[in-house]
């Protein structure tokens, strides 16, 4: 049980996806313009990650591990992933419209997030077990939502302040990034992780 | 596109400097990001994704005539992976070292934009000729930003270039820059001087700098996805 809180942690301030493993950065820079629609790409994360990680840890470990088919690993998840945010997307405009209005045009966005990828290898990687696979998932999303959704506060600032031309647009967006990446780096070496 | 693809010479110069994919057009920041810790690094991941850039153009444009246009963004992603494999594991087998130090940013090729988006915006409307050259023109203008800024990380997080001591003796390295945060840094200071360059003779071109990063996000939102 230790062991998982301490992923959960770890995944959401110490391994931030995006200000520490720089995965996810587009969705980070191009929708953290407003925190209203950084909260709404925040939820989806959370829902295909966490979806994501149930799904391909069972492939890998059942289907791919044993029939020594793991170097076509990168193909099998991105196809999954992608199916994956389809029948997600299917099911939601079924079942839970008010989601699927709220969470709509950001879904199909995350197919090719690579933060989704990105925790797939990851689990894979570090040989997890489901539950900690899951767990991590879930925990690696919600570091992402959280950064989105500061650096969406940062940036609505930003917006009103007077920039010197060269800088304006993108520049100071990564300069202000650096800044709050510097916030988590704090959290390097908390509880020994 | 089309008009371009009369000159060759322009297409293959396009992705170095006009529209280079990182400094210009922002797309594949995550890699660019996230391995410019040391140029070499930079330039192993470039020398990767040119190489599936190269591959996934060749196919995409050979088959973009067969691939009915419902089903081409899973066809297309197919093509990639398959590619992104494929360096996956030449990479494992000759250079261990560039690839433990990349890790999972190898596979992650796979969803990085600029190859789909080259796939979407040039291969699936041209030639094998002329997507040839768009994917070596889009791989070097790539790997020039990577070496940029990895050179830029490496120099004064490090005090060395390619490994070799440059600067030691003359200041302290500021190993903040190849931590995290100086990814951000280097990467924001880097376009900020090409947009002190190129804004300044052109003012409309920092509107165009600024809004590139919404396009990149709608692009990725009109073809389904398509932004790492």
């Amino acid at each position: 049980m230790k062991e998982i809180i301490l992923i959960a942690i770890a995944a959401i301030f110490v391994e931030n996806f995006v200000l520490s493993k720089f995965l996810g950065i587009c969705p980070f820079l191009g929708v953290s313009k407003k925190t209203s629609t950084a909260v709404g790409m925040g939820g989806a994360i959370i829902f295909v990650i966490t979806i994501s990680s149930l799904v391909t840890w069972p492939i890998y470990e059942y289907l791919l591990k044993p029939y020594d088919l793991t170097y076509l690993r990168t193909i099998v998840f991105i196809l999954v992933i992608a199916a994956l945010v389809q029948l997600v997307e299917t099911v939601m405009k079924k079942f839970m419209p008010p989601l699927y209005r709220a969470l709509g045009i950001y879904l199909p966005l995350i197919t090719t997030n690579c933060a989704v990828l990105g925790s797939a290898l990851l689990i894979v990687e570090r040989e997890y077990t489901l539950a900690k696979a899951v767990v991590f998932g879930f925990a690696s999303a919600v570091g992402f939502t959280l950064a989105l959704v500061l650096f969406s506060g940062v940036r609505e600032r930003i917006e009103t302040n007077d920039i010197p031309p060269a800088f304006q647009g993108l520049p100071i967006t990564l300069v202000a990034a650096a800044l709050v990446s510097v916030a988590f780096f704090g959290f390097q070496g908390l509880f020994g992780i | 596109m089309a008009k371009s693809s009369k000159n060759t010479l322009s297409v293959l110069t396009n992705g170095i400097i006009r529209e280079n994919p990182v400094l210009k057009l922002v797309l594949g920041t995550c890699p660019t990001l996230a391995v410019t810790t040391m140029a070499k690094n930079g330039i192993g991941m470039g020398i990767a994704a040119t190489f599936v850039l190269l591959g996934s153009n060749i196919v995409i444009s050979l088959i973009r005539k067969i691939v009915p246009d419902k089903v081409r963004i899973p066809v297309f992603i197919t093509v990639i992976a398959g590619f992104t494999t494929i360096a996956d594991m030449l990479l494992h087998a000759y250079l261990p070292d560039i690839y433990k130090e990349l890790g999972i940013f190898i596979p992650l090729i796979v969803v990085n934009c600029i190859i789909f988006a080259r796939a979407e915006m040039f291969a699936s409307k041209n030639g094998v000729g002329s997507s040839i050259l768009d994917a070596l023109g889009m791989g070097a203008g790539f790997t020039l930003a990577l070496l940029i800024i990895g050179s830029v990380r490496e120099i004064l997080g490090a005090g060395t270039w390619m490994g070799i001591p440059v600067t030691r003796e003359l200041f302290d390295p500021a190993i903040i820059m190849i931590l995290p945060p100086g990814g951000f840094l280097a990467f924001g200071f880097v376009v900020a001087a090409i947009q002190k360059f190129s804004v300044l003779k052109a003012r409309n071109k920092e509107i165009a700098g600024g809004c590139s990063m919404n396009c990149a996000g709608c692009a990725a939102g009109n073809n389904g996805g398509g932004c790492q």
